[in-house]
């Protein structure tokens, strides 16, 4: 039990994953490679071994699905929007622009027609890839599995994250693009010097420029790990946040297998954990968003 | 927990994402928005100005009847004043064609007196004629005596 136990929450950590494996790696079914090759991971090792080289096919199928889904539904909406009586989903899209367009108003003090749009696209976005942690663990990676079994390729390899959130590559990916932009308007409205100055001058800063100049170099080290610390923290937060979510998710499910009492328990305890996750998932969408907006603010503000 | 190539692909969806909701899905939602935002103020603004017109309105036609009230009145005050005029006329009329009748009534009954007068004195005149020859028992010669018979009767 406690082997399987450990399977079973590796299976469900492990992203499907497509990379490319160095000539003669030996696989996990014994087999090795006579050269370099492009392939689908059978297990978490292969996986890791695989390097910067590896797509991660799960988390990027469903990040770019559902990210396309809502842009969809919103483009539609749009489309259609009328000045006149808003009905049914022009309804809802108009109440999330409106709320968006509320929240950039008022912690959004500069001039730029890109950070609405922005923090639409992160909550509603980041919302609906957090949603996916609602769906009962085993339901989606099951069917995943039933077709892979289907396709002809062995079912133990058939991985399946469906939370794209849980894995730090899109949650990283989403702050360093906030990070560049981050960089490129605080250089854009300030210009380098100013950057640089903002960089070096703080927080120690005195009147005499020799002693200023020794201060310098810790004022850059401090504010350099500051201005660091923005994206990382952005992305491990939600990462983090979502990870376990999932993590206990996973562990309420491992009950399910073991006898009646435990199931039932089980059910409880994975109705009660998800009532609680909406207000996570939705917490931590609306955090990503508002920081993002907060962090884009302080780029655009010149001392 | 590997970072590798799906980064490079997030990065990229996210940017495409953001790039097409800032041109498809932000302008013409936020555009419909505000177009009716202000078509609602526009709509309020004009209940409320057609609220001012009402009023406006109710006043003139309040000091438009207050007006043909007054008008209405002072013709009736008019009016009331001519007919107590043509009465006033009437009665003057009928109080002199009442004198005229009272004086042509008083000459006819003149008249009338003057008139019995005459023939009483005519008689009176004949009976003392008749009267004195009698008395006489002489026949006068009336012819004789006529001129001084008048005379007589001119006396009485």
């Amino acid at each position: 039990m406690a082997g399987n136990s450990t399977e079973y929450i590796k299976h469900h950590l492990t992203n499907l994953t497509y990379g490319e494996l160095p000539a003669g790696y030996e696989r996990a079914d014994g087999s090795v490679l006579s050269e370099a090759s492009w392939t689908l991971a059978q297990s978490a090792q292969e996986a890791g071994d695989m390097g910067f080289m590896a797509l991660h096919v799960d988390s990027l199928a469903w990040s770019i699905g559902l990210g396309a889904l809502i842009m969809f539904l919103f483009y539609r909406a749009a489309r259609k929007a009328t000045t006149g009586v808003p009905s049914g989903f022009q309804n809802f899209v108009e109440v999330m622009v409106e709320f968006v367009d509320n929240t950039v108003k008022e912690s959004f003090h500069g001039r730029n027609p890109l950070v609405a749009p922005l923090a639409l696209t992160i909550f509603c976005w980041v919302f609906m890839m957090n949603l996916m942690d609602l769906i009962p663990v085993d339901v989606v990676p099951k069917l995943f599995e039933l077709g892979f079994a289907a396709a002809g390729h062995d079912p133990h390899h058939a991985f399946m994250k469906i939370v794209p959130s849980t894995d730090p590559n899109i949650t990283m990916g989403l702050s360093i693009t906030v990070f560049a932009l981050m960089i490129f308007y605080s250089i854009k409205v300030k210009g380098i010097g100013g950057f640089m100055g903002e960089l070096t001058l703080h927080p120690f800063n005195v009147k005499n420029p020799f002693v200023q100049a020794l201060f310098v170099p810790i004022n850059f080290f401090l504010e350099s790990i500051a201005l660091i610390a923005k994206p990382i923290s952005l992305a491990l937060r939600l990462f983090g946040n979502m990870y376990a979510g999932e993590m206990i998710f996973i562990l309420i499910a491992l009950l399910f297998s073991a006898g009646l009492a435990l199931g039932l328990l089980g059910g409880v305890l994975q109705w009660a954990w998800a009532v609680f996750h909406i207000l996570v998932i939705t917490l931590q969408a609306f955090i990503f968003m508002m920081l993002t907006i907060v962090y884009l603010s302080m780029a655009h503000e010149d001392h | 927990m590997n970072i590798n190539l799906t980064l490079i692909g997030q990065i990229i969806a996210f940017a495409v994402f953001v790039a097409f909701c800032m041109k498809f899905v932000w302008p013409p939602l936020i555009n419909a928005m505000q177009e009716r935002a202000k078509k609602i103020a526009d709509g309020l603004d004009a209940a409320n100005r057609a609220e001012r017109d009402l009023k406006l309105a109710q006043e003139k036609a309040t000091s438009q009847i207050r007006e043909a009230k007054e008008q209405a009145a002072q013709v009736i005050e008019q009016a009331n004043k001519r007919a107590s005029q043509i009465i006033d006329e009437a009665k003057e009329t009928a109080r002199q064609e009442g004198e005229r009748l009272k004086a042509a009534a008083q000459a006819e009954i003149d008249q009338e007196v003057n008139r019995a007068k005459e023939t009483l004195r005519t008689k009176v005149s004949t009976l003392a004629v008749a009267g004195a020859s009698k008395i006489l028992e002489t026949s006068i010669d009336v012819e004789k005596h006529n001129a001084l018979l008048d005379k007589l009767a001119e006396e009485l």
